[in-house]
């Protein structure tokens, strides 16, 4: 196990570097000026040298690239372009938003398509396994923005149950709660299909297996056999979903931050992609890379833990 | 009363694409206590299916649509499921084919040896690790406490078979199903278990039917064989009976079939044609086809059960003419 997480940590540095740069060369290479941005349409030719130089643009791209690495070995994520402020300052503020809103999302889409995807697979071609199946198929084919939108007109305009946007409360909190239950439904509910659509069909395959027969000619209760003896078999490739699901939540985060309006990192990204920031959207694309790689790290360690098969030694 | 388990005309069908169609055609066949009955048959004959309806463990498209199932004089055709699953396990087990797919491979073989006993016998969860102990030790199995902790995966397949027995064994059950326990055993292993199985038996004062496709495997173990084609039973009889004086032309096959280790190079002459499909409609008796004696009469009209003695039956019309036989000579 520990041999895992050394491995994983070594693969993450050299896929932080593969990243890096690609994006550092993405950003220069793309059309756009930092410094035209910045200077604004007034700005003469010797202004935007000024800039320029001041940002150290002009200097050669691998020679930048080379330096910003240096500095990001150190802890330093560099200087935003636009206001100065420090990267990783931006992303500390930023970032709880987007992880509460993933998580929330994540929570949402597990208790959902968890047992909807069960209690379809037990009952198959029951109405209820049939209604379920059309809605994660719907669930699937609505955009985010499209949900959010009606979300927000049903319950916050019309109904005037929950709050328009915005996450400014803590979690923890009736009003933060409130305020991030759309946003939640809004991201959770593709992944809730994905993860329902897996565990039926994954469920169906479980309850034929042979040790599930076996468990009944023991006696072992209908509920037992179904949310003990299959569930922890069927739970093995749903992990995989999970995982690969928190990957396209983070990326739905910056739609669903933007739908309401939340100050997450996904809307620095956004915001520093149109300012062509590029620390900015380096550091953000920095830290998405990073988070994808610890949620399949510890989606490998809980494979682990419930498949007693898998050993990483 | 001696008799544990009786099973009258039962017929189990399956709701197929093509409609309803029966595996299982009105067979009969009783078991008592301490008692072993094989059934024999070629594979797809309908032994499985035969044992799942006792326990109540049919595929989910399939149903006992006619007859009764007598365990120590109750009827389980008409019980309902929670009824059933408090048999099972308890006072009927059953032992299944594949121990490498029948252990479920997430928990310990701990956890899935207490579960019966903290299930039906209300044990504690320590109450029933002494009893694993106990269990494990029982079946032959080296180092019980450390077993309790491994995982299905880490043991062989004899090990395996070793635990599914002492799982089925683990309340004392009246009657053991053992659906082939040793086909996917080699040699060894498989006369140990069906060693194993035999001096439980008689410990416990258990009722066996064992399902097998070997005659090997009857020869050793059976009191009473009943042999199976096509969904019914074609002879019954005592193993005295079925291997000196096999009636049935099936049965006959079967016994051909046996690898002959004296004289390697007089076996397997095997029965030639096959099983017909379980939608296949046949006018008289289901074996004609493949039968070498069949007569104009076996195509016409289904052969009844022929009583050869108290014990032995055949379900074959070349048992007509020694029946007669046998009527007059003893009337005059
Ligand atoms: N779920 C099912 N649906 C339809 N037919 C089935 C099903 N299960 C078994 N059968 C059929 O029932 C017959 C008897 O099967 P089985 O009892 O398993 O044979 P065996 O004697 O080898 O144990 C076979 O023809 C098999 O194809
Ligand atoms: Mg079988």
């Amino acid at each position: 196990m520990l041999g895992l997480i050394v491995r994983r940590l070594l693969q993450l540095v050299l896929l932080l570097f593969g990243i890096s740069f690609l994006v550092f060369m993405s950003m220069h290479l793309a059309p756009g000026d930092p410094a035209s941005i910045i200077g604004g349409p007034t700005a003469t030719e010797s202004d935007l040298a000024a800039i320029r130089e001041e940002l150290g643009l002009n200097r050669p791209v691998l020679t930048q690239y080379v330096d910003y690495i240096a500095g990001v070995l150190h802890g330093d994520l560099g200087y935003s372009f636009q206001n100065n402020q420090s990267v990783s300052s931006a992303i500390m503020t930023r970032f709880p938003q987007t992880f509460n809103l993933a998580i929330a999302s994540m929570i949402v889409a597990i208790l959902i398509g968890v047992p909807a995807g069960i209690i379809s697979a037990t009952k198959q071609n029951s109405w209820f396994d049939v209604s379920s199946t059309t809605v994660a198929l719907a669930g699937i084919s609505i955009p985010n923005f499209w949900l959010g939108a009606m979300l927000i007109l049903i319950f916050s305009v019309q109904l005037q149950w929950l709050p328009v946007g915005g996450l400014s409360a803590p979690f923890w909190t009736i009003e933060g709660m409130k305020q991030l239950i759309l946003p939640a439904i809004t991201l959770g509910t593709a992944s809730a299909a994905m993860i329902a659509r897996m565990s039926r069909s994954t469920m169906l395959e479980v309850i034929r297996a042979d040790y599930i027969r076996t468990a009944r000619a023991k006696g072992v209760r209908k509920r037992a056999v179904t949310w003990v003896h299959a569930l922890r078999n069927a739970m093995i490739p749903v992990i995989t979903v999970i995982g690969l699901n928190f990957g396209f939540l983070l990326g739905g985060t910056i739609i669903t931050e933007q739908v309401f309006a939340i100050n997450g990192v996904g809307r620095l990204m956004i915001d520093a992609i149109a300012a062509r920031d590029f620390p900015v959207v380096q550091g953000t694309v920095l830290l998405v890379a990073t988070l994808f790689v610890v949620v399949n790290l510890i989606v490998d360690i809980v494979y682990a833990v419930i498949d007693p098969r898998i050993s990483y030694d | 009363m001696n008799q544990l388990l009786e099973v009258n005309d039962l017929v189990t069908s399956f709701r197929t694409a093509e409609g309803k169609l029966s595996a299982v055609r009105g067979v009969s066949f009783s078991v008592d206590k301490g008692e072993t009955l094989c059934i024999v048959g070629e594979s797809g004959c309908g032994k499985s299916i035969t044992t799942l309806s006792v326990m109540g463990l049919l595929p989910s498209n399939g149903e006992i649509s006619r007859g009764s199932i007598q365990f120590s004089g109750e009827e389980l055709t008409t019980k309902n499921e929670e009824e059933l699953r408090k048999l099972r396990g308890n006072e009927i087990s059953m032992i299944f084919q594949e121990p490498m797919t029948a252990l479920n491979p997430v928990f310990t073989i701990g956890y899935q040896l207490r579960e019966p006993l903290m299930i039906h016998k209300r044990l504690s969860k320590r109450e029933a690790t002494q009893k694993a102990i106990t269990l494990l030790d029982q079946v032959g199995i080296p180092h019980p406490v450390s077993k309790l902790k491994q995982f299905p995966h880490e043991l062989s397949g004899g090990m395996r078979q070793r635990v599914m027995i002492a799982m089925a064994l683990a309340c004392n059950p009246s009657l053991l199903i053992a659906d082939e326990p040793t086909t996917a055993l080699d040699v060894t292993i498989q006369a140990q278990i069906l060693d194993l199985i035999d001096d439980l038996k008689a410990d416990l004062g258990m009722g066996v039917v064992m399902v097998t496709h070997d005659m090997g495997v009857v020869a050793e173990v059976a009191d009473r064989v009943m042999v199976m084609y096509a969904g019914e039973v074609v002879e019954v009889g005592t193993v005295t009976e079925i291997f000196e004086a096999p009636k049935h032309p099936y049965t006959r096959g079967l016994l051909a079939s046996v690898p002959n280790i004296d004289d390697p190079d007089h076996s397997m002459e095997a029965i030639p044609g096959s099983l017909p499909n379980l939608s296949e409609e046949i006018q008289g008796c289901r074996f004609h086809p493949r039968c070498p004696f069949a007569m104009d009469k076996c195509m016409e009209m289904e052969p009844p059960l022929f009583e050869l003695s108290s014990e032995h039956q055949s379900k074959c019309w070349l048992q007509e003419v020694k029946h007669y036989d046998k009527q007059s000579a003893t009337s005059s």
